[in-house]
């Protein structure tokens, strides 16, 4: 497995939201404006390395049997220890991705990239791995917010503050009155809208299967 | 690849490594948890500093409020069962103003938590909200990043305006609502009011 082929995997053929439709729990809960999807995306791109990095080190020593509650274990303890430092050192930081970091924990992606890929993989592949499979989350969120953000409340970049201090409060664009738009995006309901179209507008793109890939199973 | 299935003579070796990586884990959390412990009360602190200057004055004081704090109970008045903080805040140990924690039951969607702060002679000087759920685009505009409308409430006090007259407009009082979110409003308008309240009965007993 080369690494090109781990990055196509995570961001197009095996995008864990679009095709594999893990993590929808977070992914449809925080993708009502583009900052929130971004910032979610971040904190996911960073666990998700992480996690990765560890259980691929850790692999040998852990029995087949309980490596599922291994993982699990690995994880929570990489988050919870990551919440603390940054609660520590990057205060500001924890300010705006902080109230992300619970949500991470709820995101199946993590538990399936270690299992299938990290817990067979050497360290590097299996941070880029994290790394690719972590993009392709953070884009999925972060158009999906877009989205939902021009057409339920007429805005872009709403809340950048959150992420880039002042400098990001100049930067939200109004399109159109405050608080015009269909409500319906912004909404819960708009998620699901959202996605589906996501997902129709990749399907449609992907339907010439890769000749190369056809012949692979799913993983 | 993970290790092999165990072989039988082994069959111990799941429950030791397991236990053996669960305290290992809780080893390394307790130890970052210590070594961070002091940092984070500091950064919270101010951060809670910052929230309470939102809604006094400027630098009128000079005492940290955050620290001269004390729990108090009134299910009706504060809109909760729990101990809620009033902060004092202070000038050369007189009392120029408090800020309390009250909690909005009726919201649209859940309880809006908010923190009012008063003058010693119970005009609001500010509002700011803590945590809500309302409807993006609509009811959050409570926050203070998202639109002023909480500032309509300095200057007022138990007085200014009659107590029946501490509703929104379209219920026949005072204050505007937020287009779109009466119900919202409606909430904030009456914790505001029962936070004035409260403060006009306890002033003394806050104070001592």
């Amino acid at each position: 497995m080369n690494y090109r082929q781990i990055f196509t995997d995570g961001l197009w053929w095996n995008n864990p939201g679009l095709v594999q439709l893990l993590g929808i729990c977070p992914l449809l809960a925080v993708s009502n404006t583009l900052i929130n999807g971004l910032g979610l995306g971040i904190a996911t791109i960073a666990v998700l390395c992480g996690t990765n990095g560890l259980v691929s080190l850790m692999k040998s020593w852990i029995p087949h049997e309980i490596r599922l509650p291994a993982f699990v274990l690995i994880i929570a303890s990489f988050v919870t220890i990551v919440e603390l430092l940054s609660k520590a050192y990057f205060y500001q930081l924890y300010l705006s991705l902080g109230i992300f970091i619970p949500l991470i924990v709820t995101n199946c992606t993590i538990l399936a990239r270690a299992e299938s890929f990290a817990s067979r993989m050497p360290v590097l592949p299996s941070i880029a791995d994290g790394l690719a499979n972590g993009i392709g989350f953070a884009l999925l969120l972060t158009v999906l917010g877009a989205m939902r953000e021009v057409i339920g409340q007429g805005s872009l970049f709403a809340g950048a503050g959150m992420l880039f201090g002042t400098l990001g409060d100049a930067m939200k664009l109004s399109i159109g009155p405050d608080g015009s738009g269909l409500l319906l995006a912004v909404l819960p309901p708009g998620a699901f809208f959202g996605l589906a179209i996501l997902i129709a507008i990749r399907n449609h793109l992907a339907r010439e299967p890769d000749p190369e890939r056809a012949r692979q199973p799913v993983q | 690849m993970t290790g092999p299935p165990a072989p039988p003579g082994n069959r111990w070796l799941p429950v030791i490594s397991l236990t053996l990586l669960a305290a290992a884990a809780a080893a390394l959390i307790t130890a970052t948890q210590e070594r961070t412990q002091q940092r984070i009360a500091d950064n919270e602190a101010a951060e809670m500093m910052k929230g309470l200057a939102a809604v006094l004055p400027d630098g009128d004081y000079d005492n940290q409020p955050y620290r001269d704090r004390i729990m108090v109970v009134d299910a009706e008045l504060l809109g909760s069962n729990d101990p809620q903080p009033v902060y004092r805040v202070r000038k050369s140990g007189r009392p120029v103003a408090a800020v309390i924690a009250v909690t909005a039951r009726n919201g649209y969607v859940g309880p809006i938590r908010l923190l009012v702060g008063i003058s010693a002679s119970g005009t609001v000087t500010g509002v700011r909200v803590v945590t809500h759920r309302e409807t993006p685009g609509l009811g959050d505009r409570i926050e203070a990043k998202k639109s002023n409308w909480l500032s309509i409430f300095a200057g007022h006090s138990a007085t200014r305006p009659d107590y029946d007259q501490w509703l929104v407009k379209r219920d026949g009082g005072d204050f505007d609502q937020m287009t779109g979110a009466t119900v919202t409003s409606r909430s904030v308008v009456s914790a505001v009011r029962d936070a004035v309240r409260y403060f006009q009965e306890h002033r003394d007993t806050i104070f001592e």
